[in-house]
């Protein structure tokens, strides 16, 4: 290995920064972005079962959490990234099956992708307001 | 290397063929595939059973969190998810951390984080589900 000489100068792929931003490309960014995040937001599944669990005092902190406007602006972040991660998820599926490669195919599934998540997830949250009987 | 190759009947192809750099082939690939078309109906009842919770109180969460049918899906969501974000998660270290010790030191964190949460989602539904 002393002999090892310097690797030789070989041509590498541009950066992500040089290339015009493009839906397709903006959604496999915001697909891996919300898997990283729901990663860390099964900390939040956890303190809340782990709450139950543990009794009426500790799940009354979760509740107070969950009912505050950060608690229920984290909820929504997170339904919104896992809706998002779930269609991003069926997106790839379509093209392990070796579908949805042409160039407007492409294009429709990622703008499925955006539009549908956006949407369930409002959708998600109304349902729920209204099982509550309104906003609390 | 170059004479041990010549000595060789065996191609280059020969022995990389379904083992890859990793020596474990698509199984990462298919594996996370398996998880995430399981996660497909497994996220919906979790949707639904988190839907079902809201503003219910202490005593209303524990028992619709201990019915089995609830605690079974919630502890199929648990294994599954734990496994799917540890693949991911693993994907995203090898693609952006490129210092040797620093990428042993996040892969082994990752382990030991779904590890941690996996086991602790189970134990506390286990709890629910079993009352003591």
């Amino acid at each position: 290995m002393a002999e090892a000489k310097a690797p030789a100068e070989r041509p590498l792929s541009p950066h992500l920064q040089i290339y015009r931003p493009m839906l397709t490309m903006m959604m496999s960014i915001v697909h891996r972005i919300s898997g990283a995040a729901l990663y860390f937001g099964m900390l939040l599944l956890a303190w809340w079962l782990i709450s139950a669990a543990a009794g009426p005092n500790a799940y009354a902190k979760v509740e107070a959490f969950m009912g505050s406007i950060a608690g229920r602006l984290v909820l929504f972040g997170y339904t919104w990234a896992l809706i998002h991660h779930m269609l991003g998820g069926i997106r790839h599926l379509i093209w392990d099956m070796g579908r949805g490669f042409g160039p407007q195919e492409r294009e429709w599934l990622a703008a499925a992708t955006l539009v549908g998540s956006v949407g369930l997830t409002i959708a998600l949250w109304v349902i729920g307001y209204l099982l509550m009987g309104g906003p609390r | 290397m170059n004479d041990h190759h010549a000595k060789q009947m065996r191609t280059p192809l020969r022995q990389v063929r379904g083992l890859g750099s990793a020596r474990s082939g698509t199984t990462h690939f298919w594996h996370q595939r398996v998880t995430s078309v399981a996660l497909l109906s497994l996220t919906i009842a979790f949707v639904v059973i988190v839907v079902m919770l809201l503003g219910r109180n202490h005593a209303a969460a524990v028992q619709i969190l201990g019915s089995p049918l609830v605690a079974i899906l919630m502890l199929l969501f648990i294994f599954t998810t734990a496994y799917h974000m540890w693949l991911g998660m693993q994907e995203i270290i090898v693609d952006y951390v490129h210092d040797d010790a620093l990428k042993l030191f996040t892969l082994i964190s990752n382990t030991f984080f779904c590890a941690a949460v996996g086991l602790a989602c189970t134990y506390a539904i286990l709890k629910l589900s079993f009352g003591v």
